[in-house]
């Protein structure tokens, strides 16, 4: 009796939630349309952080250069649909072509690294994500392919056949703005990128991330090839970054290198830590607080400075960074392991402490 | 088939100038408790460490069902049938007794990524059958009411059942266990021999390295002595026991 209230309680929590998503682009909608790309920018940074949690929080490989994914994926995608290379593949094809040039890149930054730990792991990864970027800056001469700093722009949108999704429609008298159609694509794919990162959590090979996690030396002698693991964690993080760069480069129409430097990699490395390393819904929870409340703080402190002085006296770049700095501080006193941590993690941490 | 399991010939470990195993060489036969002694420094753990492949041995090597086993990786070697615990426990410790035995069935079993993602038909089956055999073998070691339990917040001894448990889990043909008694009190180390003599008596040969004499002489069919990487003696317990250079290696030329 008791099980079956508990699991209707459930679904139609569920149902809820599936509800409130389904209507909150029309909701953020009518606050103006820069919140919707604020929502889909959020649903990227959910998709990136929960790629970085198989490396950092499965398999506990600390990852300081996961934005050079992304940029590879972006990139990828950008040229394989924009006029630089007048190449104009549909996004179907181009997203898998995205995950697997990541996932090689991911193989390759990998293999190199597969005897390093914690601080030296962290060292040599950011070296590679700087590596990727400055590639990227300069390799528009002596044969023209990236652009350079000046990017790649009018870069294809998500489309099928005449129906694309960066044009305004009207069904059944609802207005489906090119964001708003985006939402529900990058949704469909989120979830999809949930369920696999919890299947993959509860599997064999999760098993022997986790194994490799607590004590490589046993991990090996139980037979695990901790090698062909390791890497294995690389290429699925990775492939989960090149996804999320191809969206990415759709969504906004230009990418340049810019838009992949380190404090992005710190970005979605700190959604990993303040959700809680290893809990799925942990870093979706630290991904999206990430996303929503700096750009809270951007339509609300300006504002709030005019009405109270009659002029800004600090920016709100100043005062975002100010609240995270503190946020961080707070979380390590309080949450260490995370908001919503996995209870393995936590047992992880709390034994670091004594 | 040869009734010998492992076969080790002129097995060399040098750790910078000190020379760790000296020309080692010995075999096990299958389905026999061979006990491994010596005292503390002797090699014992060393021999251990290169029998499992964490380190590579310098000379010599090693055959095991008749395959030469030496310059594999741990990895291989215990996928080849050789499973071992260790001296110091090295249990995944956060993780709960039940999640330590099914991490043990990982060389076993198949599934893949994309097993995993698309939880095909056989990664479901996989995945019961993995969880079927790890609460058997909990039950088997005498842990099974301590499944869901924490791997470090276990008692002691039931951490050394465990770490045998999650070794067997990986089907050995040689199980290699580093010191099991170490640490029991009179009770928990007769329960532990009797576990041992069920795991042999269910065809698992056994490589024991053990200072409980008592629980030495009384499993063991044949006893290997080390004494400064060298071997010194090897044989029947009692005979070993009897041998001069074994009692002036544990009590000084004088008691010789």
């Amino acid at each position: 009796m008791s099980i079956s209230s508990h699991a209707r309680a459930k679904w139609i929590g569920v149902a809820l939630i599936a509800i409130a998503l389904i209507g909150l682009p029309f909701a953020l909608a009518s606050a103006g349309t820069a919140w919707v790309r604020i929502a889909n920018l959020a649903i990227l940074f959910v998709f990136l952080s929960l790629g970085l949690n198989i490396v950092v929080g499965f398999a506990g490989l600390l990852d300081l250069g996961y934005i050079a994914f992304y940029a590879v994926g972006a990139y990828a995608y950008a040229l394989l649909a924009s006029p630089h290379f007048g190449l104009h593949l549909p996004f179907w094809v181009i997203l898998p072509i995205g995950a697997l040039v990541a996932c090689l890149f991911g193989v390759l930054l990998g293999a190199p690294t597969l005897k390093l730990r914690g601080d030296y792991l962290a060292i040599v990864t950011l070296g590679f994500g700087e590596i990727v970027r400055i590639f990227l800056n300069n390799l528009s001469r002596p044969v023209n392919i990236t652009n350079g700093p000046q990017g790649i722009s009018r870069i294809d949108p998500f489309s099928f056949g005449s129906f694309s999704f960066s044009q305004n429609e009207t069904v059944f008298g609802l207005a489906f703005s090119g964001p708003i159609k985006y939402y529900y694509i990058l949704l469909a794919l989120l979830l999809l990128a949930i369920v696999v990162n919890l299947r993959l959590q509860h599997s064999r090979i999760g098993r022997a991330w986790e194994a490799i996690r607590e004590d490589e030396v046993a991990a090996r002698a139980m037979g695990i090839d901790t090698t062909r693991i390791k890497l294995l964690a690389f290429a699925m993080g990775a492939s989960f970054g090149g996804i999320a760069g191809g969206m990415f480069a759709a969504i906004q129409g230009f990418i340049s290198p810019e838009s992949f430097v380190l404090v992005e990699s710190i970005m979605v490395l700190s959604m990993v830590v303040l959700g809680g390393m290893g809990n799925v819904w942990g870093v979706v929870l630290g991904a999206v607080l990430l996303s929503f409340v700096p750009e809270l703080l951007r339509y609300t402190v300006e504002p709030l400075q005019q009405s109270l002085f009659g002029t800004s006296i600090i920016e709100p770049e100043v005062i975002r960074m100010l609240l995270f700095g503190l946020a961080l501080v707070l979380m390590m006193l309080y949450r260490p392991a995370g908001l919503l941590p996995s209870a393995v993690r936590k047992r992880e941490l709390a034994k670091a402490a004594a | 088939m040869s009734s010998s399991l492992l076969e080790c010939t002129g097995l060399d470990k040098r750790f910078g100038g000190v020379l760790a195993l000296a020309e080692v060489g010995f075999s096990i036969n299958r389905g026999e408790i061979y006990g491994l002694i010596g005292p503390n420094g002797a090699g014992k753990t060393t021999l251990f460490n290169t029998l499992t492949g964490i380190y590579a041995c310098d000379a010599g090597g090693f055959s095991f069902a008749g395959e030469p086993l030496a310059g594999l990786r741990p990895d291989q070697i215990a996928a080849r049938g050789i499973a071992r615990t260790f001296q110091n426990i090295r249990l995944f410790g956060n993780l709960s007794a039940l999640d330590n035995v099914m991490i043990g069935r990982h060389v076993r079993t198949r599934a893949g990524v994309f097993g995993a993602i698309l939880r095909t038909r056989a990664t479901l089956e996989e995945e019961a059958a993995i969880e079927k055999r790890a609460l058997e073998l909990l039950a088997y070691v005498g842990i099974a009411a301590r499944a869901n339990d924490v791997a470090r917040q276990l008692p002691y001894g039931d951490q050394r059942r465990l770490e045998i448990a999650r070794a067997l889990a990986t089907e050995p043909k040689l199980l290699a266990l580093d010191e099991p008694a170490a640490g029991m009190n009179a009770t928990e180390t007769l329960e532990l021999k009797k576990l041992l003599e069920r795991v042999r008596a269910d065809g698992t040969t056994i490589l024991l390295i053990e200072h409980d004499m008592k629980l030495v002489m009384g499993l063991c069919d044949r006893v290997l002595v080390l004494d400064y990487g060298r071997r010194i003696a090897a044989g029947p317990p009692r005979e070993v026991q009897r041998d001069p250079r074994v009692i002036e290696a544990y009590l000084g030329a004088a008691a010789a």
